[in-house]
Parts: C-alpha cells; structure tokens; sequence
C-alpha cells in the first residue's frame, strides 16, 4: 500500500501572519511548519500502511524557498520520502496551479495507489485543490473522510455529513480528502527526527514538473487580488434590558438568525 | 557598521532574550518543540490534580516511551541515541511541565537504565533495557539510606554470598518511582570485601517492599517510597558485573545531576513567563503592576536568571557532546542553575501576590518542587563543596 499524502507547509498560525502589500498575498518568508489540517493525513496514511502491512508513505508539497521545517515533521512522523516543488515562478500561483503542480508531483511517485490530502488548508482554506488534483490525475475521489479501510483494490470511506456518515466505496488508486481531527496524529518520535533529515527528498523545479511558467505564477492565475482591507469593525451588540420578556426577545434574535 | 548596529533601539524577545533559539539546529528545535507540545497537551492540563492527589499517572510512562524519551541519551536496546543536548533539552521542556515528570525520566533513563547500560551484562542489557526504553517496565534507583544521604558511601544495605546467590538487607529511602517500579537498582555493600555491588531487583521478588513516602508538600506530583530488603535472595545474574566501587552510583547520578541542570531552567522559565503575563494584566493603582519600577527589577532579574542559566545549560551541553565534561562541570551546572531556578520562583511567587500561593498558577508548585531539586542528586552544600575543592585542592568534606 503506497500512499501519497499532500504536505501544505504554512506560517505558524500561532504567529501574527501578515500581508504583503506589494502582493496582497501572505508572507511566506519566514519558517514554514506542516499544516495541522495534513497532520491528520500524515496519521491516518501511516496507520493504513501499518494495517496493510507494509508500504511508503510520500510526502508531496508545493513551497517557496525550498522550505523543508514542515516536510521534515512529516518525515518524522515516519513517512518514508517526499517531493518537494520550488520555483520563484511558482509565486502567485492560486489553487488550481497549485492543483497542477501537485499533479505533477504526484507523477513522480511510482506505484501510488492512494492520495491523501485534507479537506481545506489552514492558511488558503479555498478547499478547492483535492477536487482539481483528483481531475487532472484523471482519478475518482471521495471527501470529507472521517474514516478510511482498504480491501479488495477499493477504499471503504465514512463520509462525513450533517446528519452523520454515508459509506462510500471507491476503486483504488483515488483521491480522499480527510477531515481535520478524525484522528490523533501522533508526536514525532526523537528516533523519527533523527532519521527524517536523512530521508529522501526530491526537490524539483519548475521544470522538471514538465509545467511552464505561464501555467502556474501570477501569469498562471485566472484571477487578481485587486485589493485588501481590513475587517469591518464589530458594530455594537443589541441590549436587551429585562422587562419580563427578555427571554421571548432573545428566542426571536435566535430564530431570526436561523440558530434556533 | 555591520547589521547588528541597525537594529532597532529597545527591542528584545521576553521569551528568548538572548536568542539562545538560534543557537540550536533544525534537529534539536524539532525535538524540544515535540516535548513542549506533549508538556502542553499531556501535562499542564493535569498537573496541578496529580500534585494536589499526590500522584503520578502511570499510564504516562508508554507515551514518554513512545516518544523516545526514556534513555534517549542512551545507544542501542532500543533508545533514541540522542546528543546530550537533546537529551538536556528534552529535560528543560518535562521540568517548565513539572519537576515530577522531569525527575520520572531523569530516574528512568539515568539512574535504572543507564547502570545497565553502562555496568550490565549483555544479557540484563537484552533483557531490560528495550522494555525500560518503550515505558513497558519502570524502574527505580535505590541508593539513599535513612542514615545515609549525602555521604553514600557510608551505606549499610549489605548483600552477602550464600553460595551462587547474594541475601540483601537493609532499608533506602527517599527513592523516586519506588512504589510503581517494576525493577530497582539497588546498592549495597559486601562486608567481607567492602565492594559496592548494584542489583537489578525484580520488585516482586520475596522480602522486597516499597510503602510509599506520604506527607511531602514538594514534588507530589512523583512517587517517592522507602526501598526495604528483608532477605531479599537474588542470583549472581541480578548483579552488575562491571562495577564493584562507589564509581558505579556516583557515575548514574552524574548522569542525572546532568539532566536536572537544564531542568532547572524550565521551571525557572515557566515561573518568569507566569510573573511576566501577570504582572502585565493584574492592575493596581490604575495601572499594571508591571508599571512599577520595583515590579521591573524583579522581572527583569528573572528574565537574566533565566537566560543565564539557560546559556549555561547549552555550554555544558555541547561540551558533554564532545566528551569534555567532568563531574565539577555538572556541579558547577547542578549547584548555581537549581539556586538560581528556586530565586526566580520565590520572586515569582511574589509577584502574583496571592495568587502565587495557589495551584492555579504554576508558580508555587515549581518553587516546591525545586526544594527537593536543591537536594537531591547532590545538595547545593554538597556541590558547592565539590567545587570547593577543585579550585582550592582542600577537601572540606569532613570537618
Ligand atoms: C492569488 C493567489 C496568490 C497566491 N500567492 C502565493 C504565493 O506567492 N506563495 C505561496 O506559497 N502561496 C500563494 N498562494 C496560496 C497557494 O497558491 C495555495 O496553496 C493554493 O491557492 C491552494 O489553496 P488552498 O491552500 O486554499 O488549498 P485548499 O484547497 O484549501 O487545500 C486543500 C488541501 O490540498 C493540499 N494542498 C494545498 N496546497 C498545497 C501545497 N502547496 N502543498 C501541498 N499540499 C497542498 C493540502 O492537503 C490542503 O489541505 C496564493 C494563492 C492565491 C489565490
Ligand atoms: C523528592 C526526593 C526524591 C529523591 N529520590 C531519590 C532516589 O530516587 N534515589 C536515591 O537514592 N535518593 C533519592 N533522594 C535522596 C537525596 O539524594 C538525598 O536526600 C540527598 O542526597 C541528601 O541526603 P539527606 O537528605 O540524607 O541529607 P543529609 O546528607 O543528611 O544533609 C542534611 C544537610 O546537611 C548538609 N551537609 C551534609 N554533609 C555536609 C558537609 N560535608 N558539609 C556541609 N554541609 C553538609 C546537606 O547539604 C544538607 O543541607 C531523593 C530525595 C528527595 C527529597
């Protein structure tokens, strides 16, 4: 069973992220660390290879600087190798050049019989690029998986909905889009950091994803950032002074908002 | 003019002054980042229950396992392998958690395991020490007697020859994990000869106890018993067979003291950022009470403790990592960075007014802890001593 997990690094949440002016876009320039959102990816790939008994784990993931830090705690975690693309053209790129790098990421990985990713990013968040992958690698897919089993050539998915699951089976090889928190994704262990740096880690261009430049980039982008502004500020809230029927107010503000 | 010189007048990280974080590589940042998330999501949320309760969550001992703590420093038999100063990191980060969970490791992988690894048969190391490193087998470390603390080598746990086998008598106390162990590394005397032999005891072997020592109101989040051998029979096998002097103790609590240098600095750390964030939120006289001068000073003494030692951990660190650490070195680390680690809590304590005499902070508990920090593995007396006489050449031990 070897599966590809899709590994976004991102700007630590934890910090303040801020925009570029220049761009409109976030700073990047800074550490990268892996996506909490593909941690869960991470986990459960492990877990299937584990179960399967036996089979790669790879790492694919699109970044400026060749940024490693997040790849690295995957590699930790104890996925087996990763591809990592990195080019200056690729600034700018919007979901689906990035959708197309994947792709072509994913081409470099042989006899992958399963790609992961999450359902949404932490930091872009369009939730767009499992579905793009998934076309352009001419694959079926199923999102939104809380839980995965593999038997028989197929994968067995509990697809998250409102109201609970539904249960889908699909052939393998395929995309599925895990949901943040199905599972517990385990800490690195110190033997796993140890090993990750001498990990195999394919770092490819632009070039070698057989992409040109006017594909992905700012040049790629069939859309612009044309400006950024600041969040409204809050407008102070509705009081309700307790006449007898504040209780009857507040049900009907819920009920207006659809809450109740 | 380089550009350092163009660095903006009266900026400074509160967290990492000296920006010690640079000094580390990519490796060593991955692994205290690990170890400050499991303190985070493993620890802190609990702890302050384990330490009213007076226990230690046993259970906790396969997850520090599966991390690759226990014996990480340590080659081999399944252990992680790591650098000293990985290991010492990994120390700081369990400790700014709390002192409990620092000293479960500290016992684990420096005083049962380390023994083992260092004096042990291939066969007792094939035996106990992959179990000990996964957190499947806990052990403890048996060499403090009632009337025995700070001069060990006047013990009187004896171990006799009786035929193939050694009978061990006596009582320890004061021993760390004792009551949760599954195996204690005992030291004891042979009479005839005087040697110093150490024991791998089973702790459900006949004649073993371990009550448990209650009423501490310092480190209650660790299990501390008293060790009792009453004609404990043990086969030659149980024995260590590489060491037969007071070399073999002492060597498992260089080991230790090691470790407890830079974890000092993490309780330390924990009660300064607890003092710093209170001090910038609690207001008094319409301002915060970081506002006052004399507020200032004191967290501003913090903060250089802090860095200092932190600074000082690192050094010895690297030194031990290219072999160049003696035993006066580690005093050096063990006696100036846990006294400075108890200052900065006290003065913590202080400014968290009465919040600072409650759990809900973690700045009394800390400052607790480090009482029984200041005396184990050597007191502050005892180090002071030991430095005493490297620079002097008299020793002052025995008056
Ligand atoms: C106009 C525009 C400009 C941008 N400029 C830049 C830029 O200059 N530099 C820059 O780095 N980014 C830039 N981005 C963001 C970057 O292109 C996003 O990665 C991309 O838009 C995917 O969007 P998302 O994160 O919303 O993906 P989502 O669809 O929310 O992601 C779903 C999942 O797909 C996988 N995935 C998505 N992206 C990656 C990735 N890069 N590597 C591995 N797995 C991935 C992950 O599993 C992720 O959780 C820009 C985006 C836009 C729209
Ligand atoms: C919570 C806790 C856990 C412990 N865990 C373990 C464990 O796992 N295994 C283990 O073997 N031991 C353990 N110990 C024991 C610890 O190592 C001893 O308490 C320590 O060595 C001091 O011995 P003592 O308490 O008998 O004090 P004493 O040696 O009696 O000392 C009393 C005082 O006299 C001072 N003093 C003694 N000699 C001199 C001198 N020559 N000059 C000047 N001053 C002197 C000391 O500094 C101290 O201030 C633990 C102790 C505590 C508190």
């Amino acid at each position: 069973m070897n599966i590809v997990v899709c590994a976004k690094q991102i700007p630590d949440p934890a910090e303040p992220g801020e925009l570029d002016p220049e761009t409109k876009t976030l700073k990047r320039d800074g550490k990268l660390i892996l996506d909490e959102s593909d941690m869960y990816g991470v986990e459960m790939a492990l877990q299937l290879a584990d179960n399967a008994g036996g089979g790669e784990v790879t790492l694919v993931s699109m970044a400026p600087d060749n940024k490693v830090d997040g790849i690295r705690t995957g590699l930790a975690m104890g996925a087996a190798k990763a591809v990592l693309v990195s080019d200056p053209a690729l600034a700018g790129t919007d979901a689906l050049g990035t959708a197309k790098v994947l792709a072509a990421a994913v081409g470099k990985v042989e006899g992958a019989d399963l790609v992961l990713t999450a359902t949404e990013s932490s930091d872009g968040y369009t939730g767009t690029v499992p579905e793009q992958l998934a076309e352009l690698l001419g694959l079926p897919s199923v999102t939104f998986a809380k839980h995965i089993e593999i038997a028989d050539g197929k994968v067995k998915v509990q697809r998250q909905t409102d109201a609970g699951y539904d249960e889908v089976e699909c052939p393998l090889p395929c995309v599925v889009s895990v949901t943040a928190g199905v599972v517990e994704p385990r800490y690195p262990s110190f033997k796993g950091i140890m090993a990750a740096k001498s990990k195999p880690l394919d770092q490819l261009a632009l070039a070698d994803t057989g992409l040109e430049a006017d594909q992905v980039g700012w040049a790629g982008g069939g859309q612009e950032i044309v400006g950024v502004e600041d969040a409204p500020e809050r407008e102070a809230g509705e009081i309700i002074e307790d006449d007898g029927t504040g209780a009857e107010k507040i049900v009907a503000y819920l009920e207006n908002l659809k809450l109740v | 003019m380089n550009a350092s010189d163009e660095r903006p007048f009266g900026v400074g990280d509160p967290r990492d002054f000296l920006e010690i974080d640079a000094l580390l590589d990519d490796e060593e940042r991955m692994l205290r980042d690990t170890v400050r998330r499991f303190v985070d999501d493993r620890v802190l949320p609990d702890v302050a229950d384990w330490f009213e309760e007076g226990t230690f969550p046993r259970d906790m001992a396969k997850d520090l396992g599966a991390l690759g703590l226990l014996g990480m420093h340590l080659e081999g038999y399944g252990c992680a392998g790591a650098s000293a100063t990985a290991y010492g990191l990994a120390c700081l980060e369990l400790e700014a958690g709390d002192s409990g969970a620092r000293s479960f490791v500290s016992v684990q992988g420096s005083l049962a395991m380390f023994p083992i690894w260092r004096f042990g048969s291939e066969e007792q190391k094939q035996r106990w020490l992959p179990p000990m490193a996964a957190g499947e087998v806990i052990g403890c470390f048996g060499l403090t007697e009632p009337d025995s603390g700070s001069d060990p080598a006047s013990m009187r746990t004896t171990a006799r020859r009786d035929g193939g086998d050694w009978v061990l008598n006596g009582t320890k106390m004061w021993i760390t994990n004792g009551s949760i162990a599954d195996v204690a590394v005992v030291w004891a005397r042979e009479p005839e000869t005087s040697a110093i032999h150490g024991f791998i005891v089973p702790t459900d072997t006949p004649g073993f106890s371990a009550p448990e020592i209650h009423r501490k109101l310092s480190l209650r989040a660790s299990i501390t018993s008293e060790l009792v051998l009453d004609d404990v029979r043990l086969p030659d096998e149980a024995r260590l067979p590489e060491v037969a002097t007071m070399r073999g103790p002492l060597s498992c609590l260089n080991e230790a003291r090691y470790g407890i240098l830079w974890g000092a600095m993490g309780a330390a750390r924990a009660c300064y950022e607890a003092a710093l964030d209170y001090a910038g939120s609690r207001i008094q006289f319409d301002v915060p009470i970081a506002s006052f001068q004399l507020t200032q000073r004191k967290l501003v003494d913090m903060m250089v403790k802090v860095n200092k030692g932190t600074l000082l951990a690192l050094h010895l660190g690297r030194m031990k990592d290219r072999g160049q650490l003696s035993s006066t070195h580690v005093s050096f680390g063990k006696m100036d960075n846990v006294r400075e680690a108890l200052w900065v809590a006290r003065e913590a304590r202080g400014v968290l007014g009465a919040n600072g005499i409650t759990l809900e902070y973690p700045v009394i508990r800390h400052m607790n802890n480090l009482e029984s920090v200041y005396t184990y593995e050597g007191t502050n007396e005892i180090h002071t001593l030991v430095l005493g006489q490297a620079i002097t050449g008299i020793s002052a031990f025995r008056a």
